[in-house]
């Protein structure tokens, strides 16, 4: 939320667009998750927090045990606001502690030190044992892969059920890119990159974690529910400034999923919603092959991949053999050890989990030329969008 | 033919900066040289020629390395006798194209007639411009043997370099009169004392005939003109003997074909009479005859010993081959020797950036071509690079200026493949004789090289080198030509600073970045000149590129055997870099036969997947991803590697900064 703006009429402006976009929805069926994240969200008010919780439950069936995620960084989490927070409905967080390295803190531009990371985290536990995540950062100009692998070791003692680890991206923009890209600081080599994934995927399948999706391990059966629904290819609701959406707009007559995007400047969000109950700025619709790319791409990310029963939730005409069972290449990338199809569904292995993204193409390709697309692109849109 | 070389050092840096707007060709010489003149305006009066008696004229060159002033002697000869006014602008008269006024050279031979009263008699004076340059050396000897004498320029300061040299021994093996000018005197270092001392030892001319001039102040260039009316003969020619003129130049004209410079060693030419080209054996009626002023100015007729123009319907410069002779059909004559087609001695694969502009760039060659018949072209096809053609050049620069004329006259970007030359093969299999009907054969595209066990012995083009350096710098420059393979033949010390070095050297060695490496090994101050110097026998191999045990076709390349590791080297480097990585390791190998020579490898990819995909991530992941998708399906697949189109330009392409 930016400075400057009223948070009052921010949060009279999130109530109403959640209001406005669940009714165009028509969501039937219970509401699983709401995630709270992009941004600082723990700089709001636990009211705002609260506001939006009470707008959902208004408007649709929000489960009991409905996962509620806050996306918090340790500056602006002190024990006072989590409890706060955790007043106003929230079970679950998510500290961005990145590193536990305050050169490291510094060179990532964070404005918070090791000790408060490790503070904050231990407030968290306290407030919500068992779902409790950190986000943890690797790859950075200088890091060595024992470095790394040290400050990972020192966080497995004290972290709790669910930790998420990315590796950096350069952005555009920021000083960090301006000061790789002008030499002072050194490239990290690709190599010593995922030298450092792997490191950090087997510590911490021995500390007792399951790799549930790419960056995200969790123990004790803590996965995220909510993450989890982007994977599968659920349909979710995007609120506020920026958000992304993917639902069918069952209010306006519409049959086919839609990728929305509201808009991303905040006092442009504000007059629409203001004027209009939402500040959707783009909506796409999404034909059966598109929502069919995304349950593949997003799919594979996850440990279990895609299942023969769900994929054909999506498309009940085009088996995962018929899309990919017959093909040359999808069978020289099994070859290569780095996929599987067989009876449990289509997912990658250990070693095909890392390079994804080279994998996607040849399948994407695949599933365009497949036979037996356009049988699935003429059937009802209706069961694409369970 | 491709005898001399002689590259300007700005000329290559040149080539990295940007083109400017295309400018038409013939207008630019308009608005330089379009004002009055006392005895040229283009009236439609036609002159009457016959007031020139043989002993009145004289037909001459000028010539010089490049940047030693020619042209701008030459602006002061025009100025001088009234052909052009004289004015600010007058900066390099002669030199039409965009690309000549910009690299300081001549490509395109321009004629000038003018007359001038000389102790009560007019005289007419016609300077043949050759092609102040390299690979032109065909049309530079065709151009003096046009004249009788020459004017010798040479920098006051910089002294004699390697074109002098050539283009000394190339008038004084045509056998004509020599003036040597030193030019330039007007300069702070110049140093006309010891310039005449390298002329009278390297050329044996008299340090006491060479004129001092300043051609940029004027200074003693009517002294020039003088010794041109003193020291050269008129030529030896009469009216009276049957026609037969030497084709020297030819140009095309949109509206009226092609025009072709001639020089009359016999009988007389005007219009309406019927002439035969004595190569084509081809007929036509002459529209127009004239004198180039240096614009065309029609007369009603040309006289022996005259140079000028002719139109006479030809369509294609081929039809005006320089070197040709031609004669009236009612009397025909034993042709001038020399001539010779036009053979391309550096090949080239030239391909449109992108495959959409292939028409375009089709039209922008076709009409290039017809301007110059010396460019050879055959179309041809890469897997990676698409539909193209590969272009024969009479040398490097040849090429160079090919390239830059289609970016700046035709707003045409290509992707120019490191330049090849012609081999040969003579062949020892009953088999393969019968079946190309010939025991020599030439091979230009790898692909057709033929194999060790059927051929007797293989063959590679060599050129005979002229370098001339401070003395300082002849033991990088020796060590330098010794590992391209150069055979020294003489070293001569021409004065206390400078030694002039001959070498042998096979062409190829000499075709990719030598002159670029000569002239920062020597901080720029030596110079370069070539002849052809033949064919030799050569230890050559083919060597073909593997992708994990698949030969990539387009790469394949003869080599010759000690520079074979090198080479392979070099390309299996590139192309590591080049391609990127991949699922699985990738073994790149340079082979000769079945002989791995050079070998590098790319390891395959370990990581590659997005971090962080969540809500926000999803779209902008998908439409990377189809975009991927997409490049895959246009990927070429060697094997099972994907090798995308720039890794082939990468490796293809000349390597202009090494």
């Amino acid at each position: 939320i930016p400075r400057g703006l009223d948070e009052a009429v921010v949060r009279r402006c999130l109530a109403r667009e959640a209001q406005t976009l669940i009714q165009l929805s028509q969501v039937q069926r219970w509401v699983h998750s709401v995630f709270f994240g992009g941004g600082t969200p723990s700089l709001a008010s636990p009211l705002t927090i609260a506001a939006v919780l009470e707008t959902v439950s208004q408007c649709a069936r929000l489960a009991a045990d409905a996962e509620v995620t806050l996306e918090a960084n340790p500056t602006s989490a002190g024990a006072s606001r989590l409890a706060g927070f955790r007043a106003a409905g929230v079970n679950r967080l998510s500290i961005g502690i990145q590193s536990v390295d305050d050169a490291e803190l510094q060179l990532l531009g964070r404005d918070h030190t090791a000790d408060e990371a490790l503070r904050t985290l231990e407030e968290a536990k306290k407030l919500f044992p068992g779902r409790t995540s950190i986000d943890l950062i690797f790859g950075l100009p200088g890091q060595s892969v024992a470095s790394w692998a040290r400050g990972l070791e020192r966080l497995l003692q004290l972290c709790d059920d669910h930790v998420s680890l990315y590796q950096l991206t350069l952005e555009r923009g920021t000083s960090l890119f301006k000061l790789v890209q002008q030499g002072a600081l050194p490239t990290p080599e690709q190599d010593m990159l995922a030298e450092m994934y792997e490191v950090a995927r087997r510590m911490l399948q021995d500390a007792g974690f399951r790799q549930y999706e790419v960056s995200n391990f969790a123990r004790n059966g803590a996965l995220s529910t909510h993450n989890l629904s982007y994977w599968q290819g659920s349909q979710y609701i995007g609120i506020g400034p920026g958000a992304h959406g993917r639902f069918v707009p069952r209010g306006s007559g519409a049959s086919l999923r839609e990728a929305r995007i509201q808009t991303l400047e905040p006092d442009n969000w504000m007059k629409e919603v203001l004027a209009w109950g939402h500040g959707t700025r783009k909506r796409v619709a999404q034909n059966p092959l598109d929502v069919l790319e995304e349950i593949l791409a997003l799919g594979l990310r996850t440990d279990v991949g895609i299942a023969h029963q769900h994929w054909l939730q999506f498309a009940p005409s085009l088996s995962l053999w018929d899309a990919f069972g017959a093909s040359e290449e999808v069978k020289e990338l099994e070859d290569q050890g780095l996929l599987l199809l067989d009876h449990r569904g289509l997912r990658c292995s250990w070693r095909g989990l890392a390079v994804l993204d080279s994998l996607l193409p040849t399948l994407l390709n695949q599933l365009q030329g497949g036979k037996g697309l356009s049988r699935h692109m003429q059937t009802t849109p209706s069961r694409q969008n369970p | 033919m491709l005898a001399r070389g002689s590259l300007a050092a700005g000329a290559w840096a040149w080539l990295a900066g940007v083109a400017a707007a295309a400018q038409p060709l013939r207008r630019a010489q308009r608005c330089a040289a379009a004002p009055v003149r006392p005895y040229s305006s283009r009236s439609k009066e036609k002159l009457d020629m016959s007031v020139f008696p043989v002993e009145n004229i004289r037909n001459f060159s000028i010539i010089a390395h490049v940047d030693h002033g020619k042209s701008t002697l030459a602006d002061r000869l025009l100025e001088m006798t009234g052909t052009i006014t004289k004015t600010e602008h007058n900066k390099q008269v002669l030199d039409k194209l965009q690309v000549e006024r910009e690299r300081g050279i001549t490509v395109k031979a321009q004629t000038a007639s003018v007359f001038y009263n000389y102790e009560g008699i007019n005289y007419l004076l016609n300077l043949i411009d050759t092609p102040g340059h390299v690979d032109f050396n065909y049309e530079v000897s065709r151009s003096l043997s046009a004249c009788q004498g020459v004017i010798l320029v040479v920098d006051a300061n910089e002294g004699v370099q390697a074109q002098t040299v050539a283009n000394f021994y190339l008038a004084f093996e045509a056998q004509l009169a020599i003036i040597p000018v030193i030019n330039k005197i007007d300069l702070k270092n110049a140093d006309p004392e010891r310039v005449e001392k390298q002329i009278e030892k390297l050329f044996d001319l008299p340090e006491d005939d060479c004129i001092r001039i300043s051609a940029k102040l004027g200074t003693n260039v009517e002294r020039v003109l003088q010794h041109v009316i003193k020291k050269i003969p008129p030529p030896s020619a009469h009216t009276s003997n049957p026609l037969k003129a030497l084709v020297f130049d030819s140009t095309f004209d949109h509206y009226r074909g092609v025009i072709a410079s001639i020089a009359l060693f016999g009988g007389e030419v005007q219009k309406g009479d019927k002439i035969v080209f004595a190569h084509t054996r081809k007929t036509y009626e002459v529209n127009e005859v004239g004198i180039l002023t240096p614009d065309e100015q029609p007369t009603h007729k040309l006289y022996a010993g005259q140079v000028g123009y002719l139109i006479a319907g030809m369509k294609e410069v081929a039809e005006a081959q320089i070197g040709d002779t031609l004669y009236s059909h009612k009397e025909p004559v034993e042709p001038l020797p020399g001539f010779k087609s036009a053979k391309p001695m550096v090949f080239a694969g030239m391909y449109p950036v992108a495959q959409s502009e292939y028409n375009n760039l089709k039209s922008a060659v076709e009409k290039l071509t017809l301007n110059d018949s010396s460019v050879t072209i055959h179309r041809d096809n890469s897997v990676a690079l698409g539909a193209g053609w590969r272009l024969g050049f009479l040398g490097l620069l040849h090429m160079e200026v090919f390239n830059q004329r289609l970016e700046q006259e035709y707003n045409a970007s290509v992707i120019l493949t490191a330049p090849t030359v012609p081999y040969k093969a003579v062949l020892s299999s009953a088999k393969l004789i019968k079946a190309y009907g010939k025991e020599e054969i030439i091979i230009i595209n790898p692909a057709e090289f033929p194999d060790k066990n059927s051929v007797s012995e293989y063959l590679e083009p060599t050129i005979l080198g002229t370098v001339i350096t401070p003395y300082e710098y002849m033991g990088k420059i020796t060590t330098m030509c010794q590992a391209r393979r150069a055979v020294q033949k003489d070293v001569m010390y021409i004065d206390e600073q400078r030694v002039m070095l001959k070498y042998l050297f096979p062409l190829n060695e000499v075709v990719v970045d030598f002159y670029d490496t000569l002239k920062s090994l020597s901080s720029g101050y030596a110079s370069f000149d070539y002849e052809d110097a033949g064919y030799q026998a050569a230890d050559l191999v083919k060597m073909d590129f593997h992708l994990n045990g698949n030969t990539v076709e387009e790469l394949a390349t003869v080599v010759h055997k000690d520079k074979a590791y090198a080479v392979g080297k070099a390309i299996c480097e590139r192309l590591k870099d080049a391609i990127p990585r991949q699922l699985f390791e990738i073994a790149i190998q340079a082979v000769i036969g079945k002989k791995i020579i050079a070998r590098e490898t790319l390891k395959a990819y370990r990581k590659d997947v997005l971090a962080k995909c969540y809500g926000g991530d999803i779209s902008r992941k998908m439409k990377l991803l189809k975009k991927q998708a997409e490049g895959k399906k246009k990927m070429r697949k060697i094997g099972n590697v994907e090798v995308p189109k720039d890794a082939f330009i990468t490796v293809l392409k000349r390597q202009s900064n090494k």
